[in-house]
């Protein structure tokens, strides 16, 4: 089922994490992401692996749904890994005729998946403990300087949040559809990939219809409740900038500098 | 007291689709007043001008003609339009596509946001509303996780939630469960009670204008009757001939009115009915001795199982979290030939149960064998042809360039020559009264009834043994309700097709059904002809399920100790009834 994914949901608590300003934790996703980027030797990777441990404790989410939601992503990250063995030189450990596996290829492959994996953590982390509302908000408010060269901060957040919300709704809606289908007589599962791919008119032409008769029925509904763009418009929740965010941010910024310091030391 | 709504000759027209076209006049000289605290119902077919007038209401459109005045403001002025929009709110038809946020009490939020209320007020309107509406606990709440009835309180709570003087309803009950009416009604009336809101409630429903205190029907656009629910259901003859129909009781009282038996008013509830009855009625002669049994008690079809199920039991995505077990041990015979009736709460299992039937769904555990042919594997495709399955809302599938190409999707697939199509597709357009021009139009250009008897097209071009409707009347008005009901059983007759309905109109079943299915919770409770099921009224409302009103009526006789049959389940059934009654008692007893 289409359904059935549990990654980066959001997940309520009352951690740090959730209590951060949702502008912070973007910022650190970033710079987490660009740090996991830059890490090399074997300690750098211990002591970012123990940071991001640390994250995912202090969000409070329980290490057994984390795993679960890991476990979908497990085969592509290990099918990646596995595929950089055999593209990186080095000392041979065995081949066959072309194909060769060596250390380096190895060490390379676990450090990738290692790598991967963190990252999957670290974004997830923001999304789980960070309501959509609160997250488009922050995006807002992000954009919000950028207003004067003409992006349209919140237009682009109402989009996304609009967006988060009907994907539950255009989900059930698909699965209903294909099962009206089948019950026609649709074929989806079997054919040549050119005959399966046709086989998704029945499917795209009614959702299509009825996506847009929604966003016109949505428009009349938040027309009829007095939304007139982003002027004037004040918040259930205000987002804040607290102390909490600077000494984290701070905190974190200090952590980053110890792992990093191998290279600051000559 | 000052009016709160009042319309002066309104007209309203939509511009042609294609050139050359007339502009269609939705709304035609609408003159209206309403005052301030009052709860007024607009009843009127599908495409009756409700759904425009609403808009019209609160500034969505604005008249081509005439004027509309909302609390002393003109909805035609730009500058107070929001005014307007604070003071009126709407609530519309499709639950889904008028939540905006991810969370409930963001999304009653929306409004004062919109209107630049300060956090603090917002979130002491956002929690007073939800309490209103009796919601209160769903307010972190995903709104896709909830039911209809729910959704529709969300969004009468997001109105609240800016204050309003007036609430107008568009058909914010046709989408809903007969539970999430009653919600939303109880609502409603609460409002209008303590709250002293005025509120507009368009339905097709005609319980529910029972309760309002003044009804306006609309037909084409006008106007056409306006008054206390008891005067206009006086006016029987007026309300069929614009497509929809009198309370059941007030249906049985015209009858029986018609048929000579004195009465000064029509009566709208049982209570009242029960008073007219007991001067012609007799009552029982000695305590429990029920010797009144209706005689037109259908005749059911001989055992000749068509579809057996055996043990089925449904579990939706095993070994997720979401893992939901939604059938039990389902063990059901449909014989050949009859029209089964499937009834049970939303969630009880009806869906899951029928979408097996074809093999949509694959059973956990247990079997379903069609027509000798077991529901698996490499017989899905024959089993397809045997069983039509039609869903809910099936005009939502039709996506071809015309309606003929639409008609033949499935056929095209089974190798017929062109030849045995066309007579296939003329055969069955022929009994669902689709006129022949249409098949090359696009099926979007056509009429909510149009498209749904299309989408039964379909289905019905296969040839299929057993035909299986999820709601096929869902959203139609009553007489489009009753067009259907009336093609399923020429279908039945005719061409002996076994039928198999779910429904939640009780009335409907009652009518149609050889047999009934009640389902709860997953489990099929029992199966039993329609009479014996109607009977059954404590077990029924133990699984939150009514019977048909006149049933009830009857049911309330009995039990005030007159010597009625409990096994009513028509009016015509009711009218037979009663005047052989009086007749008789006239002959001799007397």
């Amino acid at each position: 089922m289409i359904n059935n994914i549990t990654l980066g949901q959001y997940i309520p608590g009352n951690s740090i994490l959730h209590r951060l300003d949702p502008r912070t934790k973007i910022f650190w996703t970033i710079l987490l992401m660009a740090a996991t980027f830059l890490i090399e030797s074997w300690s750098e990777y211990l002591m970012m692996g123990l940071f991001t441990l640390m994250l995912l404790l202090i969000s409070g989410i329980p290490l057994k749904q984390s795993v679960k939601g890991v476990k979908p992503l497990l085969f592509i990250l290990t099918l990646t890994a596995i595929l950089n063995i055999f593209f990186t030189g080095g000392t041979p450990i065995f081949a066959f005729g072309p194909v060769k596996v060596t250390y380096e290829g190895i060490f390379a492959a676990i450090k990738l998946f290692l790598r991967l994996l963190m990252l999957v953590i670290t974004a997830s982390l923001v999304t789980i403990t960070t309501t959509p509302m609160t997250m488009t908000d922050g995006i807002e408010k992000l954009l919000k300087p950028f207003e004067k060269i003409g992006v349209p901060a919140h237009e682009i957040a109402m989009m996304m949040s609009i967006a988060l919300r009907f994907i539950p709704t255009l989900l059930d809606e698909t699965s209903r559809i294909m099962k009206a289908q089948a019950s026609r007589g649709a074929d989806f599962d079997t054919g040549s990939i050119f005959s399966r791919i046709k086989s998704f008119i029945p499917v795209l032409v009614p959702l299509f219809v009825s996506a847009f008769k929604r966003a016109d029925e949505l428009a009349e509904a938040m027309e009829s409740r007095c939304y007139r763009g982003g002027k004037g418009r004040t918040r259930l929740k205000e987002i804040h900038y607290s102390k909490l965010d600077l000494s984290v941010s701070l905190a974190g910024i200090a952590l980053l500098g110890v792992i990093f310091s191998g290279r600051l030391l000559p | 007291m000052s009016a709160i709504i009042k319309t002066d000759d309104v007209y309203y027209e939509y511009m042609a689709q294609n050139e050359g076209d007339i502009a269609v006049q939705a709304v035609k000289g609408i003159s209206m007043s309403i005052r301030q605290g009052q709860f007024v119902v607009v009843l009127g077919r599908n495409g009756s001008g409700k759904s425009t007038l609403a808009r019209l209401l609160n500034g969505l459109l604005i008249p081509v003609k005439g004027t509309v005045i909302i609390d002393g403001i003109d909805t035609s002025n730009d500058e107070l339009i929001w005014e307007v929009r604070k003071t009126l709110g709407l609530v519309f038809q499709n639950p889904d596509n008028q939540i905006v946020a991810t969370t409930v009490e963001e999304d009653v939020a929306f409004g004062p946001e919109n209107l630049g209320i300060s956090p603090e007020e917002i979130r002491k309107r956002v929690d007073q509303s939800l309490k209103m509406v009796g919601m209160e606990e769903y307010s972190g709440y995903s709104p896709h996780m909830l039911s209809g009835g729910q959704k529709q309180r969300i969004a009468i709570a997001g109105i609240l939630a800016m204050e309003p003087k007036c609430i107008v309803l568009d058909e914010a009950t046709s989408m809903l469960d007969p539970r999430g009416r009653k919600e939303v009604m109880e609502v409603l009336k609460k409002l209008n009670r303590e709250k002293g809101i005025t509120i507009v409630h368009i339905t097709h429903h005609m319980e529910e204008a029972v309760e309002a205190n003044i009804v306006m029907v609309m037909e084409n656009g006008r106007l056409v009757l306006t008054g206390t629910p008891r005067q206009i259901f006086e006016n029987v003859e007026q309300i069929r001939k614009v497509g929809l129909n009198v309370p059941q009781i007030t249906a049985l009282a015209y009858d029986l009115r018609k048929n000579g038996v004195r009465m000064d008013k029509l009566p709208l509830n049982a209570n009242e009915m029960v008073d007219i009855l007991k001067d012609f009625i007799k009552r029982k002669n000695r305590d429990n001795s029920d010797s009144a049994w209706c005689h037109t008690e259908r005749e059911c079809k001989p055992e000749n199982p068509i579809i057996k199920v055996r043990d089925l039991s449904h579990v939706y995505m095993p070994g997720t979290t979401f893992e939901q077990k939604a059938l039990y041990d389902i063990n059901l015979t449909v014989n050949k030939g009859e029209i089964l009736g499937i009834i049970g709460q939303t969630g009880s299992g009806k869906s899951t149960l029928v979408q097996h039937f074809n093999g949509i769904l694959k059973a956990t555990s247990g079997s379903v064998e069609v027509d000798g042919l077991k529901a698996e594997g490499n017989n899905l495709k024959e089993l397809r042809q045997k069983v039509g399955l039609i869903f809910q809302y099936p005009e939502h599938q039709l996506f071809e360039e015309t309606v003929y190409k639409d008609i033949i999707f499935g056929l095209t697939k089974l190798g017929l020559d062109d030849e045995e199509i066309k007579k296939r597709v003329f055969h069955v357009i022929d009994i669902l009264g689709i006129s022949p021009e249409l098949l090359e139009k696009s099926p979007f250009e056509l009429s909510g009834g149009q498209k749904r008897r299309v989408a039964i097209a379909g289905v019905l071009v296969m040839k299929p043994k057993v035909l299986v409707l999820d709601e096929p009347t869902a959203g139609l008005d009553p007489q489009g309700s009753s067009e259907v009901f009336r093609l399923l059983s020429r279908l039945n007759r005719e061409e002996g097709t076994t039928i198999i309905i779910i429904s939640h109109n009780m009335e409907e079943i009652a009518a149609f059904c050889h047999r009934v299915a009640v389902m709860n919770k997953g489990r099929l409770v029992f199966c039993d002809t329609t009479a014996k099921v109607f009977s059954r009224y404590e077990e029924l409302k133990k699984y939150n399920l009514d019977i048909p009103k006149i049933t009830e009526l009857f049911r309330e006789l009995h039990n005030s100790g007159y010597d009625v049959p409990q096994n009513v389940l028509t009016v015509d059934e009711a009218k037979e009834f009663i005047i052989n009654m009086i007749n008789s008692g006239a002959g001799g007893k007397a």
